[in-house]
């Protein structure tokens, strides 16, 4: 194999699973992903956030060499994404967002059809241990189509590691999926990772940003903000009160209006009241604070404040 | 750089995967193996280009004996089945407008006088001739009988009232159909469209279908290959065709005695790169085609021409230098001389070939395209 060069022999563990520069991505005139750049480290579970349209899923294409990008260099797995893309490939599992398998075909069939298209050797005994521990030996003989949405995607992971990929890449796996499910599958991922097998995973649910080592939020095609959960929040530079009483709706409205309070959000029973600068935001809330009724208290912003917040600062920057 | 390259064991886990999926789709396999059986027992016994016993009303003038020999002649013909006897012109014109008789003969009065006076009377045959492929031979049939209707009337005295004899004979001899059995044609015209149809069809389904199910971007991230994937998907449909050629061909010999002067295996490699061509053009179709029905009316689009433009439906011959130039292009019309010289004249290689590589041509020019707008990435 001389195509791979002196970057393919990096023993894992050497190199980060991911390390990008520059990425761009445009279909026509829009411009979907622009000047991207990441790096994941070998074993770490990385979640890629932001709303519908930033840009997530053209980044996880153009890793795994689905899609050409436009600018920009870099090697996943210590291979160049843009010329070595069949040598990521045999070593990526990639969960698309919708479900890829056969439906007209049992699980186990679609299991020995991916396994034989990576070459999976012995292939039988393989698909049972893949069977087995993904629990799905009791319906190996059921269709695809007929598995349930948790099913489904539990079937889609197992055909993703049948190969025993050094990177998953997974789409917005549990989108539509219940959470007990979810639960379920979290501890799988986990569980892969552990074994040395790096996760980068998308998803829209704040909760599963926090089972992530370290996340990227992603808006307009651009990475807004990445570290650790603890290192976003304490980055973003926001100070948040939470304050519960009667009548919230109103006093969201009244909240609003007030210069030094960037943000104010319903939160269950409480409204999280957010601005950027402390001295501003404590002298706002002061006249509301008289009132006895409410119950204030100084709280940590949560991931969707400071994403929130990212996402209309970004906004703002870009109209102007 | 043995990765680059064709991988075997890839190869065959996408004919593994394209046969599970064709098997489990049982009415669409029954439907491949139906079809055939189907439009050959429709063409080869409901369809009919030469109809006889057409229903005929004769208007009789005279009802004497010369008469009668012509309406006798026109009967023993087998393509006159009189079935009305109208008293007046204006009953026989209502017969004809209704369409309850394809012809009306005129036999005028004193038909039989006239002919003894030696005046040629005529006799009106009016034909019905909204289907011009219903009546023509009918009406040619009819045409001969002006000399022979009488010959057996006019004897003796009266024999110098018949017709002179023509300066030549005119001897019809129909060669390798002497009996005109359309049913000799239909057998390989059907082969050629049946393959063109559901073979074209059923690949460029199967591939779009891929993508319509969102399984593509799945096989896409995978380490196949274009040529894996297409060949993976053309070969069970090959076998498609040839279970379809056997069901054809043996359908054929046993209800129609089709002949099969040539070679049989010249006969199947001929099917082979045939089969290749249309499964070649459905490849590319579904390059092209964004959903399942998108393929499905650009299959239409090529099966139209090649249907009518080959020399199945309509003579090759009598067709216009344009169209005939694009029958050309069409791998149906050289499959169906190649089929034609196989099975009804028992050529051989030899004439075979000039019908062959045209086909092998557009295949190669097909699959080319094929293989180009396959593409290995989402862009």
């Amino acid at each position: 194999m001389t195509a791979a060069g002196p970057r393919g022999t990096a023993r894992p563990g050497e190199a980060p699973a991911i390390s990008v520069r520059g990425l761009a991505k445009r279909f026509g005139s829009r411009v979907v992903v622009k000047d991207f750049d990441i790096e994941v480290a070998r074993g770490a579970i990385f979640g890629f956030l932001g709303p519908n349209g930033s840009g997530k899923t053209t980044t996880i294409r153009m890793l795994c060499g689905l899609l050409t990008p436009d600018a920009g260099e870099g090697e996943c797995l210590g291979f160049d994404i843009r010329r070595e893309a069949a040598e990521i490939k045999r070593r990526v599992g990639y969960m698309t967002q919708r479900f890829g398998l056969y439906e007209d075909m049992t699980v186990r069939e679609n299991l020995e059809f991916i396994g034989r298209m990576y070459g999976v050797e012995p292939l039988q005994r393989r698909t049972t241990e893949i069977l087995t521990q993904f629990g799905l030996a009791q319906r190996s003989d059921q269709l695809a189509g007929t598995l349930s949405g948790g099913w489904k995607q539990r079937l889609a992971l197992a055909a993703c590691v049948i190969h025993s990929p050094e990177l998953l890449l997974l789409d917005e796996p549990t989108a539509g999926v219940d959470p007990n499910a979810r639960r379920e599958f979290w501890e799988m991922i986990h569980a892969l990772a552990a074994g040395g097998v790096t996760v980068l995973v998308s998803t829209h649910y704040m909760d599963e940003a926090e089972r992530c080592h370290r996340i990227a939020y992603l808006a307009g095609g651009r990475l807004l903000l990445q570290g650790t959960v603890p290192e976003v929040v304490a980055g973003s530079g926001l100070h948040t009160w939470s304050v519960e009483g009667p009548d919230l709706a109103t006093l969201q409205q009244e909240l609003r209006t007030r210069p030094g309070i960037d943000m104010v959000a319903a939160f269950g029973n409480a409204l999280h009241v957010t601005g950027t600068n402390r001295e501003a935001l404590d002298a706002a809330i002061a006249p509301f604070r008289e009132d006895r009724r409410y119950r204030w208290e100084r709280v940590e912003p949560s991931l969707e404040d400071v994403f929130i917040h990212t996402l209309a600062h970004s906004e703002a920057a870009a109209a102007q | 750089m043995i990765r680059r390259g064709f991988s075997l064991s890839r190869f065959r886990a996408m004919l593994v995967k394209e046969f599970i999926q064709m098997f489990r789709d049982r009415l669409t396999f029954a439907m491949m193996v139906a079809i055939p059986i189907m439009q050959l027992v429709l063409f080869g016994y409901a369809i009919n280009a030469d109809p006889r016993a057409l229903p005929t009303a004769v208007l009789l003038g005279d009802n004497g004996t010369y008469a009668r020999s012509v309406v006798r002649a026109l009967e023993n013909s087998g393509y006159f089945q009189i079935v009305a006897w109208p008293a007046r012109p204006a009953d026989a014109e209502k017969l004809i407008q209704s369409g309850e008789v394809q012809f009306l003969v005129d036999i005028p009065i004193d038909f039989g006088r006239d002919v003894l006076r030696g005046e040629r009377p005529a006799i009106l045959i009016e034909a019905d001739a909204t289907d011009p492929v219903a009546t023509g031979n009918a009406l040619a049939a009819a045409a001969a009988l002006g000399r022979t209707a009488l010959m057996h009337d006019l004897d003796g005295a009266l024999a110098p009232l018949q017709p002179g004899p023509t300066p030549f004979e005119i001897r019809v001899h129909k060669r390798y159909n002497p009996e005109g059995a359309t049913e000799y044609n239909i057998v390989p015209g059907l082969m050629g469209t049946i393959l063109t149809m559901t073979l074209g069809m059923m690949t460029a389904v199967a591939v779009t279908r891929e993508f319509e199910r969102g399984t593509m971007e799945n096989l896409l991230a995978t380490p196949a290959r274009p040529l894996e994937v297409m060949l993976g998907k053309i070969v069970p449909y090959v076998f498609v065709g040839f279970v379809q050629v056997c069901v054809i061909l043996g359908t054929g010999i046993a209800l129609f005695d089709v002949p099969m002067e040539g070679s049989f295996w010249l006969l199947m490699l001929c099917v082979f790169v045939f089969i290749a061509a249309n499964l070649a053009v459905g490849f590319t179709f579904s390059t092209l085609a964004r959903s399942q029905m998108q393929a499905m009316q650009m299959s239409m689009f090529f099966f139209l021409p090649s249907m009518l433009l080959s020399g199945f439906l309509f003579p090759f011959r009598g067709m216009p230098g344009w169209a005939q130039v694009i029958g050309e292009a069409l791998p149906l019309t050289h499959f169906l001389r190649i089929v034609r010289g196989i099975l009804l004249k028992g050529t051989g290689w030899a004439e075979a070939w000039p019908s062959l590589w045209p086909i092998l041509l557009f295949l190669a020019i097909v699959a080319a395209i094929a293989l180009r707008r396959y593409r290995q990435t989402l862009d």
